[in-house]
């Protein structure tokens, strides 16, 4: 037992006093030193707080001359960052950038052919426009109508054209005084001159009673100059009934030979009843 | 031959490596104790000052150590020669095991650094809590700890690779 505390206390004497033989200073001076730096630190003695600012003043720039292989590192790594972040931004502006060009060349199309209308309009249609009710468009075998509560009172006449908002639902077939039955595109008599745009082809659209119509036409290459996914109906004013442009519907690659109306025949409220006067054409 | 190689450039800076890494820990902003990570943190000094003091005392000493803890201590801004005090307390700790030690094995060396670190931690948070009375966030000192615990068998393989670089000297 007094041999094990022996050897305790030759170890612990040892650890503490014995200088190694690269330590040229022993482990017992250095804690004490340390504690009494502890204690020192805690006073508020102006020598203190002045070698205090001057250890701090050293360390703190030599911390920061040691440091700045790490900031390097840490802003060459916060540049890779950004400049990855910036080809990945640059990748989604250029493709955004392409798409924006598609849009703004289909823009400049239309805002072409708008402008061409307007002049078209100005310069040989006049249009009256009345607004209408409808009051009955119950589904009907036989005949795909619906009635309005214009009639001649308000100068309906026979043949005026039916929008909902701009798209052409159809025409004027039966005038009364304060009434009028207009016959709907999907009507298997039905039967308007159409353009397709931008295949520019001259067509007919007629009814086939359903939601969709049909598209007749006698272009041979039609089906091989179908390039596009989908194709614009509009009416293409020959025949001197409709003006030139009226958004009908729309023709989608997989069934060429169909039109699907923009407008949904069953859900008509108000419509406006049109008239199309051609000055100087005529 | 043999002068050659021990005055090798190579062996010299190895040499001084456990020192650099010592000087390098304390100085720079980067500190293992203050990662950004939730819930890990660990004192990689206490593993470097345990290891090098048990294993090869001759290449880190007792003054860088002491030095480095001041170091410490200004750039974490805590009082002065804490930081010291606790590793000098692993110094003798380690010196003590080296001496009572006649085959070191390894879960015995471990399970020790286990000790001596929550002692170590302990006076600190007493000095820090209790003299200074700083807040101290007892559950971040667990965790250091803890961690501190568990990654010590990495550095024991990192470091006695190193070890065995460092050219073997005596100084009989």
């Amino acid at each position: 037992m007094a041999t094990s505390r022996d050897d305790f206390v030759i170890a612990f004497r040892s650890a503490f006093l014995k200088k190694k033989d690269k330590q040229k200073f022993s482990l017992i001076s250095l804690i004490f030193l340390s504690i009494l730096i502890l204690i020192l630190s805690s006073l508020n003695f102006k020598m203190i707080k002045i070698i205090k600012s001057g250890i701090n003043e050293i360390i703190y720039r030599t911390s920061y001359i040691i440091s700045i292989p790490e900031n390097k590192i840490k802003n060459i790594n916060n540049q890779l960052k950004t400049h990855f972040k910036i080809y990945y931004d640059y990748q989604n502006l250029e493709s955004e950038l392409r798409s924006l060009k598609q849009k703004k060349l289909t823009n400049d199309f239309l805002k072409l052919e708008n402008e061409k209308l307007r002049k078209l309009m100005n310069e040989g249609i006049n249009s009256n426009e009345i607004v209408a009710k409808v009051l009955i468009d119950r589904e009907s075998p036989f005949l795909k109508s619906i009635i309005l509560n214009k009639g001649s009172r308000e100068k309906v006449k026979i043949g005026m054209a039916i929008l909902d908002g701009i798209y052409l639902v159809g025409k004027i077939i039966e005038v009364n005084y304060t009434n009028s039955r207009a016959l709907l595109l999907s009507d298997i008599n039905s039967k308007i001159p159409v353009i397709l745009q931008p295949l520019d082809i001259q067509a007919i659209a007629s009814g086939v009673g359903k939601e969709h119509g049909n598209i007749q036409f006698s272009k041979e290459e039609y089906k091989e100059s179908f390039k596009t996914n989908e194709v614009i109906v509009y009416t293409s004013g020959l025949g001197g009934l409709f003006k030139p442009g009226l958004p009908v519907g729309k023709i989608f690659k997989d069934d060429i030979n169909k039109v699907y109306y923009f407008s949904d025949f069953s859900q008509l409220d108000y419509v406006k009843i049109n008239s199309y006067n051609f000055v100087g054409n005529n | 031959m043999s002068s050659l190689n021990k005055y090798s450039i190579l062996n010299i800076i190895f040499s001084y490596l456990p020192i650099i890494i010592l000087f390098i820990s304390v100085f720079n902003e980067f500190d293992f104790n203050f990662l950004k990570i939730e819930y890990f943190s660990f004192n990689f000094i206490h593993i470097l000052i345990f290891y090098w003091t048990l294993k090869n005392p001759n290449y880190l000493g007792y003054f860088s150590i002491f030095i480095a803890g001041i170091v410490n201590d200004v750039v974490i801004s805590i009082p002065m020669g804490i930081s010291s005090f606790c590793y000098l307390l692993i110094c003798t700790s380690t010196a003590y095991l080296r001496n009572i030690t006649l085959t070191p094995n390894f879960i015995k060396d471990w399970f020790s650094f286990l000790f001596i670190i929550l002692i170590i931690n302990s006076i600190q948070v007493l000095i820090l809590d209790l003299l200074f009375l700083i807040e101290i966030n007892y559950f971040k000192y667990f965790v250091n700890t803890t961690f501190t615990f568990i990654l010590y068998p990495i550095f024991l393989v990192l470091f006695n690779y190193l070890n065995q670089k460092i050219p073997f000297t005596t100084y009989d």
